[in-house]
């Protein structure tokens, strides 16, 4: 049981996990899973301007999302304390690529070399961190969802729109990876 | 709390007041989630750019199990008509699908941003979470994100 909590877990386990959500919150109370909304709630609570996309009642329609997304940052501190993941095992391959391209420190959950507040203010670190965060926050509200609202929930509804919102993650996932990662790390 | 619905109200926007009791089980459901990201590795920049790249099937196999047993899970749900544990029916509204193009250019543009951040939105939570406290830029960036989309939303193509 200590290895289990300690080690990474595989993938039927960590798959049917996440999927488990969707049942959970309908049952406990018709929500749809769904992180990037709190994203929308956020701004409708701290600056809706006269936007009509942020003028509605934030704290009946999002409290909720905002509570599940304040235990996600708490269960991430939790986890990280039972065991904290030193090195992620990617494949030798993805090593080899990703050196290729000048990263060297592999340990950790992302690359150090881009994710921390000194590489903030080097070209790739402002790119990974402020530049990726921003088109986050601006495709998931385009699209209406992420990855947990369209591809596990809008997925599992058999939603067309949501197939397509999923068909264009990685469309733009391989564009950045393949032709935008080579340009500035 | 108001009963009366908003005139604007998100698309998986409640449909009746929920009791302010319940906030506390939504936030331990988060408490799972978050812990379910980390040992999962799926929050990992590292397990992205392998997944975008190829060279491991783990991710799919994780994405592809966890749409299983959500889409099985909510066949059983409308077979059974089941309830939620106040009694309501369990609805799951369906997305407008439009001309589509808010799906294809929006969830391209959050790809981008999902290769490079290496994060999806519940992932960049539990990073901080996890110590990786940069990420609160990042949070804070994809709030601009958010606030400009609605910004220019009426001129947006959907």
């Amino acid at each position: 049981m200590a290895s289990f909590v300690a080690a990474p877990w595989p993938w039927y386990v960590a798959g049917p996990a996440i999927g488990l959500f969707v049942p959970t919150l309908l049952v406990v109370g018709n929500r749809l899973f769904g992180v990037s909304s709190s994203l929308r709630h956020f701004c409708s609570a701290i600056l809706p301007g006269r936007i009509e996309y942020f003028c509605y009642d934030w704290r009946q329609a999002g409290l909720w999302n905002l509570m599940f997304v304040a235990g996600i940052l708490a269960g991430g501190c939790l986890a990280s304390h039972w065991g904290a993941v030193q090195t992620v095992a990617i494949s030798e391959q993805t090593k080899l690529a990703l050196a290729g391209l000048g990263l060297h420190d592999f340990s950790g959950l992302a690359p150090r070399e881009l994710f921390s507040w000194s590489a903030l203010l080097s070209l790739r670190g402002f790119v990974s961190v402020v530049v990726g965060g921003f088109l986050v926050g601006f495709g998931t509200a385009y699209a209406g969802g992420c990855t947990s609202g369209h591809a596990i929930s809008g997925l599992a509804d058999l939603q067309l729109p949501s197939l397509i919102a999923v068909v264009g993650f990685f469309a733009g996932g391989l564009i950045a990876t393949h032709f935008l990662l080579p340009l500035f790390l | 709390m108001s009963t009366t619905p908003a005139a604007n109200q998100p698309t998986n926007a409640d449909r009746r007041a929920q009791p302010w009791i319940a906030l506390p089980i939504y936030f331990l459901l988060g408490i799972c989630f978050g812990i379910v990201l980390t040992k999962s590795e799926v929050l990992s920049w590292f397990r992205i750019q392998e997944m975008f790249r190829f060279e491991s099937p783990r991710m799919y196999e994780i994405i592809a199990s966890a749409v299983a047993v959500a889409a099985a899970s909510v066949a059983l749900i409308k077979r059974l008509g089941l309830r939620t544990v106040s009694g309501d029916p369990i609805a799951i509204p369906p997305k407008q699908l439009g001309h589509g193009a808010r799906y294809a250019i929006g969830g391209t543009i959050f790809g981008l941003g999902w290769a490079l951040t290496g994060a999806c939105p519940g992932p960049l939570f539990a990073l901080v979470g996890n110590g990786v406290t940069v990420m609160i830029a990042a949070i804070a960036s994809a709030l601009a994100g958010t606030w400009l989309y609605g910004f220019l939303r009426p001129r947006l193509p959907h």
